[in-house]
């Protein structure tokens, strides 16, 4: 028997942490590339008009993104307030009521699948199910395939996040006579709340940037508008219109919006590995 | 799970009787005691963790519950509030008498029946919440009160759980903000709170400090005035100091019952007798 030479050994082993290092910096190398891109191309057309009118045509300089602006606001904001309730209720009977039961495994099996569906699915599920009988695209339809998409993500974050709470706090405020969904509301949600808020975060951060599912819900409006049933102007479904054109003035105006709404996502998503972390530090 | 399986602790290898300085309790008499269990066994789906325990816990007493790692008597202890229901194929038979009654039957009311046995258990387990509302939480539960009244009745509760001198001027800071040994002493508080009749204790101690372990153990000393103290403890000395009756645990059986100060002096049995010697454990 005869020793492996060991600088044979420290070869191959600087080699592997060479390439991992390499593979790395390649993945943060394009994340920071599209970024510069964004913020270099976006900053120039961010101005008072940009943020305040609503689109005119390329030869009078193209307007702003107000409505759009407006139009993913609104519909975010519908999509939050129908898909965070249930998916919190839905996150509760996954971690708290249903817990082992099949029941609860199918909706969790469900639920990874549904996060998985290609978005562009969900937007032509909502259009047969709500354009199509209300025979027009619609900020409500939008919503609607937003928060399909929101769900699930709110859904399994709460189980997650309250399935960390220790059963010895449940089984104390049991203890006391409390009943379950006391329990649950006033003590295990509380003891969780960050991670619920970060939840609530990253799946406000998904939604907002969704395009696919708007194509054929919301659609687009190049008008202001803030009749529900009706096209609603959107930020993404605008960068996909102007960038595709061949107008210059347009086409910085999506910079813009791209801009914006890397801004939003970032910001979003920072806040919530912030509160994750500072959670993290606490315990 | 079994909550036993954490404590992988020998007891230590000490004479335990020189410690014991109480005297003798009377013998419980049938229908005398506060709690008496009667053939009880318990399942972890199909592992039986209990085999046929009888015993009779006295009233305004301490009653220490022994035995080695993983011998059922934190399981046994579950079953006096009911707890263990929380999870999914664990159950009891047999009977528990709470003052006559049968508490396994299916008509208890689940949330009286823990507003009269309160329960303090391993690890300190604080609310997310103020000082003052851990306290209030479980009153708040219960009874509909005045501002004045709940403020008065949680300050009576700090007071009986030995906490009050040291928070008086940080009801309104966070539970968490305690420490280990307030937080303990903080739960007694916020069980005591709502008058139980039965406190229930799962080694209060083994997660806290000796200097805070003396002060858990003098307040027990004084609940007793007005509780029923079951007391669940892996630490032979603590059983001795402040138990007037002992059950020692083995294998989930009852192996020995009496008097703390019998059992230790002179156990009737020769498992009693080597896990209290340090023989095994």
């Amino acid at each position: 028997m005869t020793p492996r030479s060991m600088t044979y050994r420290r070869t191959v082993d600087r080699i592997v942490q060479l390439i991992s290092l390499l593979a790395a910096s390649l993945g943060i190398a394009v994340l920071a590339w599209i970024l510069w891109e964004v913020l270099r191309r976006g900053v120039a057309a961010l101005n008072w008009t940009f943020f305040t009118e609503v689109y005119a045509p390329p030869s009078m300089g193209g307007g702003g993104v107000a409505n759009a602006i407006f139009g993913t606001a609104i519909m975010t904001l519908m999509a939050s307030a129908l898909a965070i309730p249930l998916g919190f209720l839905a996150g509760v009977f996954l971690s708290e009521f249903g817990a082992t039961s099949r029941l609860a495994d199918q909706i969790r099996f469900s639920t990874n699948i549904m996060m998985g569906i290609p978005s562009i699915i969900i937007g032509l599920f909502v259009y047969t199910l709500v354009v199509v009988p209300m025979r027009t695209f619609s900020a409500y339809a939008g919503a609607a395939s937003l928060a399909i998409i929101m769900f699930p993500v709110v859904a399994r974050t709460t189980e997650d996040m309250l399935k960390l709470v220790p059963n010895e706090l449940r089984e104390s405020a049991l203890a006391l006579g409390a009943p379950r969904w006391r329990v649950t509301f006033s003590i295990v949600f509380r003891a969780a709340k960050v991670g619920l808020l970060t939840g609530v975060l990253l799946s406000v951060a998904r939604a907002s940037g969704e395009t696919a599912p708007l194509l054929f819900t919301a659609l687009n409006n190049q008008y202001w508008s803030d009749n529900l049933s009706q096209p609603t102007a959107n930020l993404t479904v605008t960068i996909f219109n102007y960038a595709m054109g061949p107008y210059k003035p347009l086409q910085q105006i999506a910079w813009g919006a791209s801009l914006l709404i890397m801004v939003g996502v970032l910001f979003l998503t920072v806040v919530a590995r912030l509160l994750l972390a500072g959670k993290g530090a606490k315990q | 799970m079994n909550q036993d399986t954490r404590e992988a602790v020998v007891p230590p290898k000490v004479e335990v009787a020189a410690a014991v300085v109480k005297s003798e309790p009377p013998p419980i008499e049938e229908g005398e005691a506060k709690i008496e269990t009667k053939g009880l066994s318990f399942f972890y789906g199909d592992h039986q963790a209990l085999f046929d325990n009888s015993m009779r816990v006295a009233p305004n007493r301490v009653t220490a519950v022994i035995g080695p790692s993983g011998c059922g008597k934190s399981t046994h202890l579950r079953v006096y509030n009911r707890i263990f229901q929380m999870y999914r194929g664990q159950r009891a038979t047999g009977e528990v008498l709470l003052d006559g009654t049968n508490i396994l039957s299916p008509d208890t009311d689940l949330l009286e029946l823990r507003r009269r046995v309160g329960m303090i258990f391993q690890r300190p387990t604080p609310f997310p919440m103020t000082v003052f509302d851990n306290v209030a939480y479980g009153l708040r539960l219960h009874f509909k009160m005045s501002k004045t009244e709940t403020a008065d009745r949680v300050e009576d509760a700090l007071k009986r759980g030995a906490l009050w001198d040291e928070v008086k001027d940080k009801l309104r800071a966070s539970g968490y903000a305690l420490s280990g040994g307030q937080q303990q002493r903080l739960c007694i508080a916020r069980a005591v709170a709502l008058e139980p009749e039965v406190l229930l204790m799962d080694e209060p101690c083994s997660a806290i400090d000796p200097v805070a372990t003396n002060k858990i153990e003098d307040l027990i000393e004084e609940l007793k005035a007005n509780f029923t103290v079951v007391l669940v403890t892996h630490n032979m000395q603590q059983a001795a100091r402040v138990s007037d009756y002992t059950a020692f645990f083995y294998q989930g059986y009852i192996v020995e019952f009496g008097s703390t100060k019998e059992l230790f002096t002179n156990p009737k049995k020769k498992q009693t007798e080597d896990y209290i010697t340090g023989r095994f454990g």
